[in-house]
């Protein structure tokens, strides 16, 4: 019960008249990765961002039911900054600031009042060792993130992430606008990155989320249809529209 | 009481004011952002309420219908009646529209349809640089160019409704050229297709298709070229000639509107005199604003 | 079918006529203004107040028109920039925000003379400013509001969202997202709408005419009255007083609009590229 680090109950979104999400209950263990899967238009991207609050800069959504983070509901008892500062986010498409890359990195703590030179130093460098990028960008620290590969781009944005210590991290299907060679990188990440932090990705492929996730949660038409172990999920779903997705047999 | 607890544990006390200050700071700033943004209404609102302040009285103690119906300005007598300039503006306004519209929207098909990119490389900066020129050298090139010319080919000393009409219809050129490019730009590609894959040709498609999809944006676009004619005042002032009457024919001399309100404002006695020249901006300025009314209803329709 | 392609032609050609005329205007303005007056343009005639036997420099009227520019674009920058942040970040589609827009439009389409008329009694006669550079430049402030509020909200509405969304996802406020994401990449386009601000400053003649007067002489300060390059060639032209000189001020005006050109262009390309 203890290591549930985010609780989501009767969780219902809605878009002015049309209703996202239906009575979502699910919980996300603590420093474990957890995939969400589903066919496109399932509501998975827009639960995803129910856990940082994301869809409140959407016109006319409304949300019934409650998160909590550490036992705090995150729309009652949390303000949204502070709430973005512990749960980070990485998006669909790599999004570096038109900036250098040591100020993209530091651009978070910056905003949380970090102004020390050295204390920046130390976080930039140390977010981007942990997300495996910083040998190649050590030398051209100064130069502007736009000039990256996308690739790369990604890793900077899960480093900028990474340096405001958040305790969770949502990726919204971080590899999808990459190569092979780089979502194989970012897939050895998490790994890696699962040891000290909780990780909610969304991905369209079933196969990355039988390669790194602990734990899978299948959405269909804004419901959840099972979550569960990932090993057990794949092997033997109880539903057979789960089965039916996972055999490919949504498409 | 379990949440207090980890409350406390999470956000810790001066943390807290911090981000309450933070948060009252933003709604500050974006009260200032809001009052800027009213900015616009505060500045209608205004020039509104001071140009009717001083009109309004004018009118009612010349009495509406004398003063925009009648022709005779005689100040010192306090017999003041803008039938002619109105009807100057009116003609103006006409005639450069008549001339500016067929060119402009000619010239927007050439760059939206037919021009090539080198082309376009040229014209779209002269039409940058027409919209960029000052009305007081149009206004001057109108007077050592344009009224010769006309002395020359007709007679009668130049200055009057033709030079006018011909100077305005080279100001509102620029307007008209960049709105209809942009209205004729925005018809969807599968018009256009769907027309030249019927056999049409190119120019026919161009007039029975594009230009009838795209007539709001080229309705709006001759309505701001009418604003700007009969809003403009100093380059009219050089060559209309700038006599009190109506005109009988194209060559005669003419005052609009707004050349009456800048060359009696400079020795206007305080009193009715002035206080007419502001009421003449009031109907300028209804003029004006009956054009933005429809203007605005026209862009709200192509918005749906 | 021959009969219509001939037709065709004909139409295309009323067209082409029609470009070269649009054109043709353009070149003619420019080449007869600035060939007639080019060589009457000396250093002496340029940074001279008085050049003896009556003829004068027109350094006063440069320096009225700078200062013009200078404190209108210092008032009316800010607040559209403001304004444009408020239309794009903040506004929720609704009354207010067509209010705005419609105000905004109507602004952009008052005509001079009638802020003049506004100005005149307003800010010269009500507040008392008299004819002066602060009277002449509150109400060009009113006058180019509208093209700063369009261009910036045009260039803020070009910032990617995927910035947006970034940079609150990291728990920055959404000022300091505004401050230190959106802002900096919408700066080219707001650059673009002071610079046409500017060339519209320059190029005023019937409000500023109203509101800063027409003296000829320096301006001191902010209450002084003067006379820019606009209304200078209106008085020479007006009154036939010199029209070797009226060339010469309108041979500076045209450069001074090509050069406004010019840069916008750039910044224009520079902020094309950047989308890209």
């Amino acid at each position: 019960m203890n290591n549930f680090k985010i609780s989501v109950k009767d969780l219902d979104l809605f878009y002015g008249d049309f209703q996202a999400l239906k009575g979502i209950n699910l919980d996300i263990e603590e420093r474990k990765i957890t995939a969400l899967i589903g066919p496109s238009g399932c509501g998975k991207s827009t639960f995803l961002k129910t856990l940082n609050r994301m869809n409140d800069l959407i016109e006319g959504v409304k949300i019934n039911g409650n998160v909590k983070l550490d036992g705090l509901d995150i729309y009652k008892n949390i303000d949204v900054i502070k709430l973005r500062k512990r749960v980070g986010m990485v998006f669909q498409k790599p999004n570096p600031f038109p900036m250098s890359i040591y100020d993209n990195v530091a651009y978070g703590p910056r905003a949380h009042g970090v102004k020390q030179k050295s204390v920046l130093d130390e976080i930039v460098e140390k977010s981007l060792r942990s997300a495996a990028i910083w040998d190649e960008v050590k030398d051209r620290l100064k130069k502007n993130a736009l000039g990256l590969s996308g690739g790369q781009q990604q890793r900077l944005c899960i480093a900028r992430a990474l340096a405001v210590e958040p305790e969770v991290l949502l990726m919204d299907e971080p590899t999808s606008a990459l190569d092979p060679i780089a979502t194989g990188k970012i897939e050895e990440l998490t790994e890696e990155l699962k040891r000290d932090y909780t990780i909610v990705i969304v991905t369209h492929s079933m196969q990355q989320a039988g390669r790194i996730s602990d734990n899978t949660a299948f959405f269909l038409l804004g419901e959840m249809i099972e979550f569960g172990e990932t090993k057990t999920i794949f092997s033997t779903p109880e539903d057979k529209r789960t089965e039916d997705y996972i055999t490919g047999r949504f498409g | 009481m379990e949440a207090t607890e980890l409350n406390n544990e999470y956000e810790s006390r001066p943390n807290m004011s911090k981000s309450k200050w933070t948060e009252i700071w933003e709604k500050i700033v974006e009260i200032i952002f809001f009052l800027s943004a009213c900015m616009a209404i505060v500045s209608i609102a205004i020039i509104t309420f001071f140009i009717f302040i001083k009109g309004v009285p004018a009118i009612a103690e010349i009495g509406l219908f004398d003063f925009i119906f009648k022709t005779d300005w005689y100040p010192e007598a306090e017999i003041l009646g803008i039938g002619a300039m109105i009807v100057a503006s009116i003609y103006a306004t006409l005639g450069s529209i008549i001339i500016g519209v067929p060119i402009g929207l000619l010239t927007a098909v050439f760059i939206a349809e037919l021009a090539p990119d080198w082309m376009i490389k040229i014209i779209k900066p002269a039409v940058e640089l027409l919209a960029g020129i000052p009305s007081v050298v149009y206004g001057f090139f109108g007077l050592v160019i344009i009224v010769p010319i006309i002395d020359r080919t007709f007679g009668g000393g130049g200055n009057g409704l033709l030079a006018a009409i011909i100077i305005l219809s080279f100001m509102i050129l620029p307007t008209i050229i960049n709105i209809s490019v942009t209205a004729l730009k925005a018809v969807p590609r599968e018009y256009k297709e769907g027309s030249l894959a019927m056999g049409a040709s190119h120019i026919q498609t161009i007039f029975k298709v594009m230009i009838p999809a795209a007539k709001s944006g080229i309705f709006a676009a001759i309505i701001l070229g009418i604003g700007r004619a009969i809003g403009e005042t100093m380059a009219v002032i050089l060559v209309a000639g700038n006599s009190i009457q109506i005109p009988f024919s194209i060559l005669d001399r003419v005052r609009p509107m707004t050349a009456h309100i800048a060359l009696e404002m400079s020795y206007a006695a305080p009193g009715l005199h002035e206080n007419s020249l502001f009421a003449t901006g009031v109907i300028l300025f209804i003029f004006i604003m009956i054009l933005n009314i429809v203007l605005n209803f026209i862009t709200s329709k192509v918005g749906e | 079918m021959k009969k219509r392609h001939s037709m065709d032609n004909l139409v295309k050609g009323i067209i082409y006529l029609s470009s070269i005329v649009t054109v043709g205007v353009l070149l003619w303005i420019l080449i007869y203004v600035v060939s007639n007056g080019i060589g009457e343009i000396s250093w002496d005639f340029i940074s001279q107040t008085q050049m003896g036997e009556g003829e004068e420099g027109i350094l006063p009227y440069i320096v009225s028109t700078l200062y013009v520019i200078l404190i209108t674009i210092i008032i009316a920058t800010p607040i559209g920039i403001f304004s444009a942040i408020y239309l794009v970040e903040y506004a929720k589609p609704g009354k207010v925000v067509r209010v705005i827009r419609f105000a905004t439009e109507s602004l952009a389409g008052i005509p001079s003379i009638v802020f003049g008329l506004y100005g005149l009694i307003f800010f010269v006669t009500f507040l008392n400013f008299g004819w002066s550079i602060l009277s002449g430049s509150l109400t060009l402030s009113m006058m180019v509001l509208p093209t700063i509020v369009r261009t910036t909200e045009e260039s803020l509405k070009a910032v990617p969202n995927t910035f947006r969304e970034g940079s609150l996802g990291l728990g920055a406020s959404k000022l300091r997202t505004i401050r230190k994401v959106i802002l900096p990449s919408a700066i080219p386009g707001i650059l673009t709408g002071v610079i046409l601000s500017i060339g519209r400053i320059v190029g005023e003649t019937a409000a500023i005419y109203l509101t800063l007067g027409t003296v000829k002489w320096m301006p001191k300060g902010l209450m002084d009255g003067g006379r820019t390059l606009a209304v200078h060639l209106y008085y020479l032209a007006k009154e036939g007083i010199s029209f070797e000189k009226a060339y010469a001020t309108a041979t500076i005006l045209i450069l001074i609009v090509l050069v406004i050109n010019f840069i916008a262009n750039k910044l224009a390309s520079r902020l094309n590229k950047a989308k890209q």
